[in-house]
């Protein structure tokens, strides 16, 4: 594994996709967030809510995104997370994370990061700022 | 009926990172890295500890903003942002707050956006900030007027 510091400008952290969302990755978050809203787990609240099925808690897309820094724990720590929600995720959606350095400085490193769902829309975006010790 | 509690905090409560809690979360947003629950992995690490993914502190109690009613439905969640000082750690216990940052309307494709902004602080028991987070929460005006009947 390449150490972040040695990236360039440009260069972009190896891709994750994602297994296609379901129903019981929802519920999981659910319970580990405490975040039972139930348009995220239950169809008919859903569709009482004018959607066309359950959508993914924005904080579970944003929460796997940031894996993709998770192995360079040891060279540093983000200091900042922002991101947007663009889209909304459903049942069986193929979720591809990237990162891309964006800034280089000797106290950060400045990415930006993204989901992006098969149909190659943007679901969440945003950005990554890695402090390196 | 937002606007009027801007700058108002909640009050402080304390909240302890429990490792089981932090380890459920980690599986649920599938990054399941020892770093995160494994104690032994926590103490070679140059934390000496384990720590909680950045995402963790959505998780947290920060009390409540005396008066600031939200809707149980129909809320969406349009950006979420957090800065810290350094890593959250597994089994510390921290003091959380809120504070209603902001509050402002935009007119959408066919709707009166309000968009809310919160924001939430995790300080030491000395005080000392170890992370902030906000959220922006857009309210719909059929949502705000639902609350009003």
């Amino acid at each position: 594994m390449k150490e972040l510091i040695k990236l360039q400008v440009g260069d972009s952290l190896e891709e994750v996709q994602l297994p296609p969302v379901t129903r019981l990755d929802l519920i999981k978050y659910a319970g580990a967030s405490g975040d039972y809203n139930p348009i995220h787990t239950i169809d008919e609240e859903a569709k009482k809510a004018g959607l066309p099925g359950i959508i993914a808690h924005g904080m579970w897309t944003m929460g796997n995104l940031a894996k993709l820094f998770t192995p360079y724990y040891e060279e540093g720590f983000i200091q900042d997370y922002s991101v947007r929600f663009k889209r909304m995720v459903f049942l069986n959606d193929v979720i591809t994370l990237k990162a891309t350095l964006k800034e280089k400085n000797e106290n950060q490193l400045r990415f930006h990061v993204q989901a992006i769902n098969q149909n190659g829309q943007e679901v969440v975006k945003g950005e990554v700022v890695f402090s390196p010790y | 009926m937002f606007a009027e509690h801007i700058g108002k905090y909640s009050e402080k409560v304390k909240n302890r990172i429990e490792r089981s809690v932090v380890k459920k979360f980690a599986e649920a947003i599938g990054d399941p890295n020892p770093i995160y629950w494994d104690e032994e992995t926590g103490k070679k690490s140059r934390y000496k500890n384990n720590i909680a993914p950045p995402t963790f502190p959505k998780v947290l109690d920060y009390g409540v903003v005396d008066g600031l009613k939200l809707p149980s439905k129909g809320l969406i969640h349009g950006e979420q942002t957090f800065h810290y000082e350094r890593p959250l750690f597994v089994e510390e216990e921290i003091y959380c707050y809120s504070k209603v940052e902001k509050y402002y309307e935009k007119k959408g494709s066919n709707d009166q956006l309000g968009f809310l902004v919160i924001k939430g602080y995790g300080e030491e028991p000395s005080g000392e900030i170890i992370f902030t987070t906000t959220q922006t929460i857009i309210i719909t005006e059929t949502v705000r007027k639902a609350m009003i009947e």
